[in-house]
């Protein structure tokens, strides 16, 4: 196991960063001088706020994006997440630090550079989804394309391709009041893509959705990430979304980012009390996957191991169940203490025949959720294979269980 | 010898109307050419407007009355009502008046649009502009209409000009008002995706922030032309002439039956204004939906 993560390691030759911010800090307010003396000091926002009349909206953020990567950011409301992602495209002016997309500063662009970020390289995804109420959903996806100057066959070609991608074929020529919350946001991501950007902001786009289409447009999303390979900043206040989407999750609070890491880093190892009760919230079984939970098997036997040899093994580890695998590590099924005693007491020469066969399997990459209901059906630990059908541990339903909270 | 206590004392009157007069007599033959360019144009726009309303045959302009009211309202009962109350006003004699009346609406409500409409945008650009106009706008808005006739009188003399540009003072307040409180009230992640997506300011305006608040520009042309209905008779005073001319004449002459048809007329033109308007307001907003 440990070989082949060495293994892909090294085919992925060095991550490219596309989007490194540094330092990245955003107070509102004339006093800002006092406010960032009071900051390095250790005051408080509140304090600081009462003091100077300061408000600290981000405060010293620092994060790299991955190219072709999904980095979300999660936290409460006024935690900041919205303003850090407006200041990537400058729709706020960030009060110090540096925003390195793609190698240049975005924060020390002059207005036509930053025209043409804003309309080949960065777009935007909003939350109250941000359509043109006077355009039907054609006028809002070829937006960006129009203001750019591309003529008109040209970019309703090309924004047909984006409704088409999105589902919405039939619906170019609706007025954007006709059509549902998730239709909305649709467009809105049609709208975005139109401009076949490098980086995708996305501020809490599924959060005006009711929860059945947040889930359908989640899958949208993952699945359109995955042809298309965009780089995306994905703000959200749902940790499930957040966890279930990111490849990075950063969570926020009060203007800082709290952890960064990725989804199952954070799930183990929270690093502070704000971070655990943030995830208490969360639900461990879309997250954690079998191979977070697994533990090696105590008591393994060779299929052509002798009944007695079986019983000495499972009463050495206090088990009841031994697991049988082949010469090259295959998984063949697993033997009962009553099993092997039977076959003591028939005098055969080896546990061959009482080999319980087709037992249940899971996989590693398996996510505790969906295999609760075998686990609970099956009166031993479930054995881990690869994809070999090699076993390589075994999870107990304890292990889930205790991940149920 | 303590008057003063009851009576507001003498020396602390002063008399700046005098002065203002002068002054604006001075600015009136500082810059006679420029009066007589604005005067001359003015003229042009009521002729020719006038003309082109005298133009059109009585009955085609009632059917294109009735045609427009079935348009903003879908029903043809409403459409015929209006062209049955412009008949009335023809068979009260007062249809060269009305046409009299129409123009000096018109022209005015075109200079007040051409006018309010840019400043409104520039209001609802610039925060210091509308601490500024804020209250000059209050201003002009509650100061007595008749008061704008005297200075209208003294620039341009007596006629339909004074008459214009005193409706056009009075009448261009709400549609500044309105045009820069649609744009400041779009909803503001629909000017943000605007920006997002790499819109110049000129193209945010035209494409994002002036169509959006169309429902509450439109409200404020309504006003605007509403207002200006509102000035027809006051600018009799200073000799324009119309229906408002007639009104005057019969209460100077308190003769109730005279001042009445062309009174019930103004009403007559108001209510249709009134709703052609608002029925391409509500059209509007019905592309929204």
């Amino acid at each position: 196991m440990n070989q082949e993560s060495v293994v892909n390691e090294s085919e992925v030759t060095s991550p490219e960063i596309i989007l490194s911010v540094r330092h990245l800090c955003k107070f509102y307010g004339i006093n800002r001088l006092a406010a960032r003396k009071m900051l390095q000091e250790g005051s408080g926002k509140s304090e600081i706020l009462q003091e100077t009349g300061v408000t600290v909206a981000i405060d010293d953020v620092s994060f790299d994006v991955e190219k072709g990567k999904i980095f979300t950011l999660i936290g409460p409301s006024g935690s900041g997440k919205s303003t850090v992602v407006r200041c990537i495209n400058m729709l706020q002016c960030p009060t110090s630090g540096k925003i390195l997309f793609e190698g240049s500063d975005v924060t020390k662009m002059n207005r036509h550079e930053l025209h043409d970020l804003r309309r080949s390289k960065i777009s935007m995804v909003f939350q109250g989804f941000g359509l043109m109420s006077h355009r039907d959903v054609l006028g809002n996806v070829t937006y960006g394309l129009e203001v750019r100057g591309v003529d008109k066959i040209e970019r309703e070609r090309k924004a047909m391709e984006m409704i088409e991608l999105v589902g919405l074929n039939g619906w170019e020529r609706k007025s954007t009041g006709d059509l549902s919350g998730g239709m909305k946001q649709r467009v809105g991501i049609a709208r975005a893509l139109c401009n076949d950007p490098d980086l995708l902001l996305m501020d809490e786009p599924f959060s005006a959705l009711d929860p059945l289409s947040r889930r359908d447009m989640q899958f949208e999303l993952l699945s359109i990430q995955k042809k298309l390979e965009k780089t995306i900043v994905f703000i959200t206040h749902d940790i499930n979304e957040a966890f279930k989407i990111g490849d990075t999750v950063g969570i926020m609070r009060d203007g800082r980012i709290e952890q960064l890491g990725t989804p199952e880093n954070l799930a183990l190892s929270p690093a502070n009390d704000y971070i655990k009760e943030f995830l208490y919230g969360m639900d461990r079984t879309k997250i954690l996957s079998v191979k977070h939970i697994m533990i090696t098997p105590s008591c393994l036997i060779h299929d052509h191991a002798d009944p007695h040899t079986a019983i000495r093994e499972m009463n050495e580890n206090n088990v009841s169940t031994a697991y049988v695998i082949g010469r090259a590590m295959e998984f063949i099924g697993v033997v009962t203490l009553n099993g092997a005693l039977q076959a003591r007491h028939d005098k055969l020469p080896s546990v061959l025949s009482v080999i319980m066969r087709g037992v249940p399997t899971v996989e590693q990459d398996v996510m505790i959720g969906d295999i609760i209901s075998v686990a609970s059906d099956t009166p031993f630990p479930l054995a881990v294979v690869d994809d070999r059908g090699r076993l390589s541990g075994i999870v107990s339903r304890a292990a889930i269980l205790s991940n149920l909270s | 010898m303590n008057t003063w206590i009851l009576k507001f004392p003498e020396r602390f009157v002063i008399h700046p109307g005098s002065a203002i007069d002068d002054a604006i007599r001075q600015f009136s033959r500082d810059n006679r050419g420029t009066l007589n360019a604005i005067k001359s144009v003015t003229i042009w726009m009521l002729n020719g407007i006038e003309n082109l309303l005298t133009v059109i045959p009585w009955w085609v302009f009632i059917l294109l009355v009735v045609y427009a009211g079935y348009k903003a309202s879908q029903k043809w009962k409403t459409g015929l009502l209006y062209g049955v109350m412009l008949f009335l006003v023809g068979s009260f004699g007062l249809w060269k008046m009305m046409i009299e009346t129409l123009s000096i609406i018109m022209v005015s409500v075109t200079l007040a649009l051409a006018l309010g409409f840019p400043l409104g945008v520039l209001v609802a650009a610039n925060r210091r502009l509308e601490a500024i106009m804020r209250p000059v706008m209050d201003f002009m808005q509650t100061i007595p209409s008749f008061v704008y006739l005297i200075p209208g009188a003294m620039l341009f003399s007596v006629g339909k000009t004074p008459a214009v540009m005193a409706t056009l003072i009075y009448a261009v307040v709400p549609m500044v008002r309105m045009t820069s409180h649609g744009i400041r009230h779009v909803d503001k992640e629909v000017v943000e995706a605007g920006i997002a997506f790499g819109s110049t300011r000129l193209q945010l305006l035209f494409n994002v922030q002036v169509p959006q608040a169309l429902p509450t520009i439109m409200a404020g042309v309504n006003q605007t032309i509403m207002m200006a209905m509102g000035m027809v008779v006051t600018c009799a005073l200073i000799g324009a002439n119309g229906l408002g001319m007639e009104i005057l004449v019969a209460t100077n002459r308190t003769e109730m039956g005279r001042a009445l048809m062309p009174g019930v007329s103004i009403v007559f033109i108001a209510i249709i204004l009134d709703r052609l308007t608002q029925g391409s307001l509500r059209k509007n907003k019905g592309e929204d939906r």
